[in-house]
C-alpha cells in the first residue's frame, strides 16, 4: 500500500440527515445519522442497493443538496453549496450533446474565468491522460459509453480538484468496457498521475468496491444508514480470483443480506411499521418463478450462495438482490448471511401447473402484501370495480419519493393484473 | 420529421384553474385599457396622411422588402421577450404563477379583430410620424408570434435534464454562462420550430396590419399588404397577381435562405444520446459549412457569441437546493403575492364590469354567443372537408418516402403563404358566379391552415414504425380494419397537433374571411368574424372588445375541452414502450 504518512482531513460528514418532508408529523427519512469521513490519498466507496441514499449522500457532500439534519465540513469549513475543489462524475456522463469533447472539457475552466491559452492547454492535458487523444473536435454522440465517460472524466479532472466525486460511474457502461476503465482509472491513481488527492465513489456493485477501494461503507436501505465499515487490505493491482478477495466480497454479501436485529428495529422510525407503504421492486412474475424454478434444480436444491448465484446468472448484487427480497416478501424464499433458501411454499409453487401457481401466488399478494389488500378493499367497495390510481399514488408519496411510489404502484398493478380473472 | 407539440397541447392542466380566470380577467382588462386609451385618440389622428401606394409593379421589390423587415424586427422583438419573460418565469415560482397562465390566454385571443387599436394606440404614441404605424404593425406581428414561442422556451427550461443542471451547479457556471450553455442550446430545436410556425401566421399578420381602417380612417403603410389592400379597390385583379409572385419569391427565400438551414442546424441541439442519420444539408448550410470564406466568417461571428457566452456575468449559485416545502419568510412573501395578485384581478374585474355596464347590454352577449356559433359550425365544416381531402392524401405521401420527400416542404411552404392575398381572388369569383357568401366565404378560413393537416398527416404517416406496417400487410389487414387498427392510432398525434393549429388559426382568419370586397361589392357571411369586423369599420370599441373576448373563450374551450385530452390520450394510447 502506497499511503502518505501525513495525511490530512479533507471532509467531514456529522450526523447528516435527509427526510422528505411530506407532512411534518410524518416524514420519509432517506438518510439517517451518517457520519463519514474522508482523508487524502484514500479511495472509499459508498456500497448500497438503489434507494439506500448513497446518491443522496453524494450529491449532499457536493453541495448541490442541503441535508435536513447535520453538516458537512470541507477541509474545515461547513459547506453551503457547491464547493470549488470537488468535482462530480456522473452515471449518466451529464455530457452536453452541443459541445464538442475539448468544450465540454473546458466548461469547469470557463466557469472559473481562466484565459483561453490555458484553458486550451489545460483541456489537452487532461484529454491527454485519459486517453482521449485526437478526439477534441467530436461530439459526444459520436463516442461510445466508454469513451463518453472518459469526457466525463477529464472534465472533472481538467480543474485540479481534491475531491473526486463518481456518481456509479461505470454502471452505464457494459462489462468489457467497464473493466478497461476502472483498470485505466487505478493505474493512474496508483501512479499518482491523478490531479486528485482523494476519491468517493458511490456504487451497487461489490466486486467494483472491493476491486477499486481502499475504504467501503455498506448502506442499508429504509433508512439509508452506515450499516458497515470495512478496510480493503489488497495492494493495487488486485486479482478477482484471489481467494482473499472472494472471502472479502463474500463477507459483504452477507452484510447486505443481514436480517436487522430486534434493536436495530426498534430504533426505527414508525414508518417500517405501516406496511401499506413498503417499496415494491418493479420485478416481474416471469422472473420470480423462474428464480424458483432454478433455486429448486440442481444444482442448488433448494439453497444458494448469493455471489455464486449472482455469477452463474450473471446479474449484479443490485440485480439480485432485490429479486431475493421480493421473493422473500411473497415468502417464497428466506434470505440469510448470503445465502437464500426455498420455503415450504416456495418449494410448492416450483411444483404446482399454472393455474395452480397463480392461486399460490395471488393467496401469497394479499396475505403479505398490504397494498394489494387494500387496493382490493376500495376497489370491492365500488359498484363499478374502479378505482383512481392517483389517489393510490398520493398516498404512497406521502410516504415515499415519488418516483418510488410510481415505481410500487406500476409493480402492484403488474401484479394484480391475473388476479381479477379469479376473484 | 419533427414531433414537437404545439405548447397549447402539451401544458398539463386540463381544466381552467383559479390562475385562469384570473389570467382570463387581468387580459380583458389590458385590451379594454388599450381600446380607452386609442378611441381618446380617434379625433386628432385623422390629420396622419395616408402613403400613397403604387400599383405599379416596379415599386413591388421595395415594397416586399419592407414587409420583410417588418418580420424580422418583430421576430427580433419576440426573441427579446421569450428569453427575458420565459427565463423569468422559470426561475421564479411566483412569476410562473401569473405569466404561464397569462401566456395560455394570450395564445388563444384572436388578435386580429385587436388590430386597429393597437394601430391606433401606437400613432397615439407617435403623433403624425410614419413610425407608430410602423410599431404597430411589428406590434401586431409580435403578438402573433410571441406568446407560443415564450412557452416553448418555458417548456425546455422546466424539462432540462437533472444531470446536466447538477453538472452547471457543480462546477459552478453563472446565471449567464449557464444561460448559454444550457439553456438555450436545449431550447433550440423546440424554440426553431414554433418559431417557424409563428412566422408562418406573421406573414398572415403583416399582411392584415398593413392597410387598417378604423372609422372612416385608413393608415396605410408602404408593403405587400396594403399594395393588395389598393388593389382589392380597384378591383385590380392583375395587381393582385404581382403581389401574390412577390410574396412567393419572398416566402421562398426566407424558406431556402433562413429556416430549411436553421432548422437542420437546430438538429445539433436535439437532445439525444444516439447519433441519428442526418437528413440532407440544406443548399446553404451546405454553403456556409463547406466554401472557406463564409466558414471564415461563420467562425468569426461564431467565436464573438461564444466570447460572450462565456463572460461570468452574474454570480454563480453557490447554495444549496433544498427539497419540500420553503421557509417561513417565503411563505410571509407568498402571502403578500397572492393578496396582491388577488387585488389586481379584482381591480380587473371591476374595470371590465364597469366597462360592461357603460357599454354593453346582455343582448349583445347573446348576439355573439349566437354568431360565435355560425362561426363554429363554419370553423368544424371547413375543417372537416379538409380533413377530409388531406388525410388520406397525406397517408398515401406519407407512406411512399419519395413522395414525402417532395411534398412536406412544398407543404409547409404553403403553410407560410399569407392566404389572405388569394381573398380578392376567390372573393372575385364569387362575385362573378353569385355564389351564396354564408358558404363560399367559409372556405377562405381554411385556406392558409389546412396545409398544417397535410404537413402534420404526412409526418405523422411517414413515421409509422416499419415493422408494424409489416405486420398489418403480413396478417392480412386491409381496408377499413387497416385504418382503424394501424394507420389512424399510428397518425393521431399528429394530426390533432396539426388540426389545433389548423382550428385556431381558422378563428383568427375568420375576422377577415367573413367579410370580403372586391371593388364596389361586399360581401358579408354571418359569424363572429364578420361582427368583430365590422364593429371595428365602424369604430365600436366595446362590440370589438366583446367579440374578441367570446371568440377567445370559445377557442379556449375548444383547446381545453377536444383538443388536449384528446392529444393526451393518443400520446398515451400510442406511444410505444
Amino acid at each position: 500500500m502506497d499511503q502518505q504518512v501525513n495525511t490530512t482531513m479533507l471532509l467531514e460528514v456529522n450526523h447528516c440527515g435527509q427526510a422528505y418532508p411530506k407532512d411534518s408529523n410524518n416524514e420519509l427519512i432517506v438518510l439517517d445519522d451518517v457520519n463519514v469521513s474522508l482523508r487524502s490519498g484514500e479511495i472509499v466507496g459508498l456500497l448500497g442497493r438503489s434507494g439506500s441514499g448513497k446518491s443522496t449522500l453524494l450529491r449532499i457532500i457536493a453541495g448541490l443538496l442541503r441535508p435536513t439534519r447535520g453538516e458537512v465540513l470541507w477541509q474545515g469549513k461547513p459547506v453551503r453549496g457547491p464547493v470549488r475543489g470537488v468535482s462530480m462524475v456522473f452515471q449518466s456522463f451529464a455530457l452536453f450533446p452541443w459541445l464538442s469533447v475539448q468544450e465540454n472539457v473546458e466548461l469547469g475552466l470557463e466557469a472559473q474565468g481562466v484565459p483561453r491559452a490555458v484553458r486550451e492547454s489545460r483541456a489537452e492535458d487532461a484529454i491527454d491522460l485519459i486517453g482521449l487523444g485526437g478526439y477534441e473536435s467530436a461530439y459526444p454522440k459520436e463516442l461510445s459509453g466508454g469513451m463518453r465517460q472518459r469526457v466525463g472524466l477529464a472534465r472533472a479532472l481538467v480543474t485540479h480538484p481534491d475531491l473526486l466525486l463518481m456518481d456509479e460511474p461505470f454502471s452505464a457502461l457494459d462489462v468489457l468496457t467497464a473493466e478497461t476503465l476502472r483498470t485505466d482509472l487505478i493505474d493512474l491513481w496508483s501512479e499518482r498521475k491523478l490531479p486528485v488527492q482523494s476519491i468517493l465513489m458511490v456504487t451497487h456493485n461489490i466486486e467494483e468496491a472491493v476491486l477499486m477501494c481502499d475504504r467501503i461503507l455498506v448502506f442499508s436501505s429504509d433508512p439509508g444508514r452506515v450499516a458497515h465499515e470495512m478496510t480493503v487490505p489488497f495492494a493495487h493491482p488486485r486479482n478477482r480470483l484471489a481467494p482473499d478477495f472472494r472471502q472479502m466480497v463474500d463477507d459483504i454479501y452477507a452484510v447486505m443480506t443481514r436480517r436487522k436485529t430486534p434493536a436495530e428495529l426498534r430504533t426505527q422510525p414508525a414508518q417500517a411499521a405501516t406496511g401499506f407503504a413498503t417499496p415494491l421492486h418493479p420485478i416481474g412474475t416471469n422472473l420470480m418463478s423462474g428464480l424458483l424454478e432454478t433455486l429448486a434444480a440442481d444444482p442448488y436444491q433448494g439453497k444458494a450462495d448469493l455471489p455464486a448465484l449472482a455469477a452463474a446468472l450473471q446479474y449484479e448484487a443490485d440485480e439480485l438482490l432485490p429479486l431475493g427480497e421480493t421473493l422473500q416478501l411473497l415468502r417464497f424464499a428466506d434470505l440469510e448471511e448470503g445465502d437464500i433458501k426455498l420455503t415450504e411454499q416456495g418449494k410448492n409453487f416450483v411444483h404446482a401447473d399454472t393455474d395452480a401457481r397463480k392461486k399460490l401466488f395471488a393467496e401469497s399478494l394479499r396475505a403479505h402484501v398490504p397494498l394489494v389488500a387494500a387496493i382490493r378493499q376500495v376497489i370491492d367497495e365500488r359498484w363499478n370495480h374502479r378505482a383512481s390510481a392517483v389517489r393510490f399514488r398520493d398516498e404512497l408519496e406521502d410516504r415515499m419519493s415519488p418516483e418510488r411510489a410510481e415505481e410500487t404502484l406500476r409493480t402492484v398493478i403488474a401484479w394484480g393484473l391475473p388476479l381479477k380473472f379469479m376473484r | 420529421m419533427s414531433s414537437i407539440a404545439p405548447p397549447a397541447l402539451i401544458h398539463g392542466r386540463r381544466l381552467p384553474n383559479a390562475w385562469d380566470a384570473a389570467a382570463i380577467v387581468v387580459v380583458l382588462a389590458i385590451l379594454i385599457g388599450i381600446a380607452n386609451v386609442a378611441q381618446g385618440t380617434l379625433a386628432p389622428l385623422a390629420s396622419v396622411q395616408a402613403t400613397a401606394i403604387h400599383l405599379n409593379p416596379a415599386y413591388l421589390p421595395g415594397y416586399a422588402l419592407r414587409t420583410t423587415l417588418r418580420m424580422f424586427a418583430a421576430l427580433l422583438a419576440s426573441l427579446i421577450f421569450t428569453f427575458t419573460v420565459a427565463t423569468l418565469a422559470a426561475k421564479s415560482r411566483r412569476a410562473a404563477i401569473i405569466v404561464i397562465p397569462m401566456l395560455d390566454i394570450l395564445q388563444s385571443v384572436p388578435i386580429l379583430g385587436f388590430l386597429s387599436f393597437t394601430v391606433l394606440f401606437f400613432l397615439h404614441l407617435f403623433p403624425g410620424q410614419e413610425l407608430g404605424a410602423e410599431l404597430a404593425a411589428v406590434f401586431a406581428i409580435f403578438t402573433s408570434q410571441a406568446w407560443n414561442m415564450a412557452f416553448s422556451f418555458y417548456q425546455s427550461l422546466t424539462t432540462e435534464p437533472a444531470d446536466l443542471d447538477e453538472a452547471c451547479r457543480s462546477f459552478g457556471l453563472s446565471p449567464w454562462q449557464r444561460f448559454w450553455r444550457l439553456d438555450v442550446p436545449f431550447a433550440v430545436p423546440g424554440l426553431v420550430w414554433n418559431t417557424m410556425l409563428s412566422m408562418s401566421g406573421g406573414w398572415f399578420f403583416v399582411v392584415a396590419a398593413e392597410a387598417i381602417t378604423v372609422g372612416n380612417t385608413t393608415f396605410t403603410l408602404p408593403g405587400i399588404g396594403s399594395y393588395v389592400a389598393v388593389a382589392l379597390r380597384k378591383s385590380d385583379l392583375l395587381a393582385v397577381f404581382y403581389a401574390v409572385i412577390a410574396m412567393l419569391v419572398v416566402i421562398l427565400l426566407y424558406d431556402q435562405l433562413l429556416f430549411r438551414p436553421l432548422v437542420a442546424w437546430s438538429g445539433k441541439f436535439r437532445f439525444e444520446t444516439v447519433q441519428t442519420a442526418a437528413g440532407t444539408e440544406p443548399w446553404v448550410l451546405k454553403l456556409l459549412r463547406r466554401t472557406f470564406l463564409f466558414r471564415q466568417i461563420g467562425g468569426w461571428i461564431g467565436d464573438q457569441f461564444a466570447v460572450i457566452g462565456r463572460m461570468r456575468m452574474g454570480r454563480a449559485e453557490r447554495t444549496f437546493r433544498t427539497v419540500g416545502p420553503s421557509g417561513p419568510s417565503s411563505r410571509f412573501g407568498d402571502a403578500i403575492f397572492y393578496v396582491l395578485v388577488a387585488a389586481g384581478a379584482a381591480t380587473a374585474l371591476w374595470r371590465i364590469i364597469l366597462f360592461c355596464a357603460a357599454h354593453l347590454h346582455w343582448s349583445d352577449l347573446l348576439t355573439c354567443i349566437e354568431l360565435a356559433f355560425f362561426t363554429l359550425l363554419r370553423v368544424i365544416a371547413a375543417l372537416a372537408i379538409s380533413c377530409l381531402i388531406w388525410v388520406p392524401i397525406g397517408v398515401w405521401v406519407g407512406l411512399r418516402p419519395k413522395a414525402t420527400k417532395l411534398v412536406q416542404p412544398v407543404a409547409q411552404f404553403l403553410a407560410a403563404f399569407p392566404a389572405n392575398l388569394l381573398f380578392p381572388v376567390m372573393v372575385a369569383g364569387i362575385v362573378a358566379f353569385k355564389l351564396a357568401p354564408n358558404i363560399w366565404l367559409t372556405p377562405l378560413m381554411v385556406l392558409g391552415t389546412q396545409w398544417y393537416i397535410l404537413f402534420n398527416v404526412v409526418a405523422g404517416a411517414s413515421a409509422l414504425p416499419g415493422d408494424l406496417k409489416e405486420a398489418a400487410a403480413n396478417f392480412g389487414l386491409r381496408g377499413i380494419l387497416w385504418w382503424r387498427r394501424l394507420v389512424i392510432p399510428g397518425i393521431l398525434p399528429y394530426f390533432v397537433t396539426g388540426a389545433l393549429t389548423a382550428t385556431g388559426a381558422a378563428w383568427n382568419a375568420s375576422i377577415v374571411a367573413e367579410v370580403a370586397s372586391w371593388g364596389k361589392v361586399t360581401l358579408v357571411a354571418n359569424g363572429l368574424g364578420a361582427y368583430i369586423a365590422e364593429a371595428t369599420a365602424a369604430g365600436a370599441t366595446s362590440k370589438i372588445v366583446l367579440g374578441v373576448a367570446v371568440m377567445s373563450a370559445f377557442v379556449l374551450s375548444f383547446n381545453r375541452l377536444i383538443w388536449r385530452p384528446l392529444y393526451a390520450y393518443a400520446s398515451r394510447r400510442t406511444n410505444l414502450g
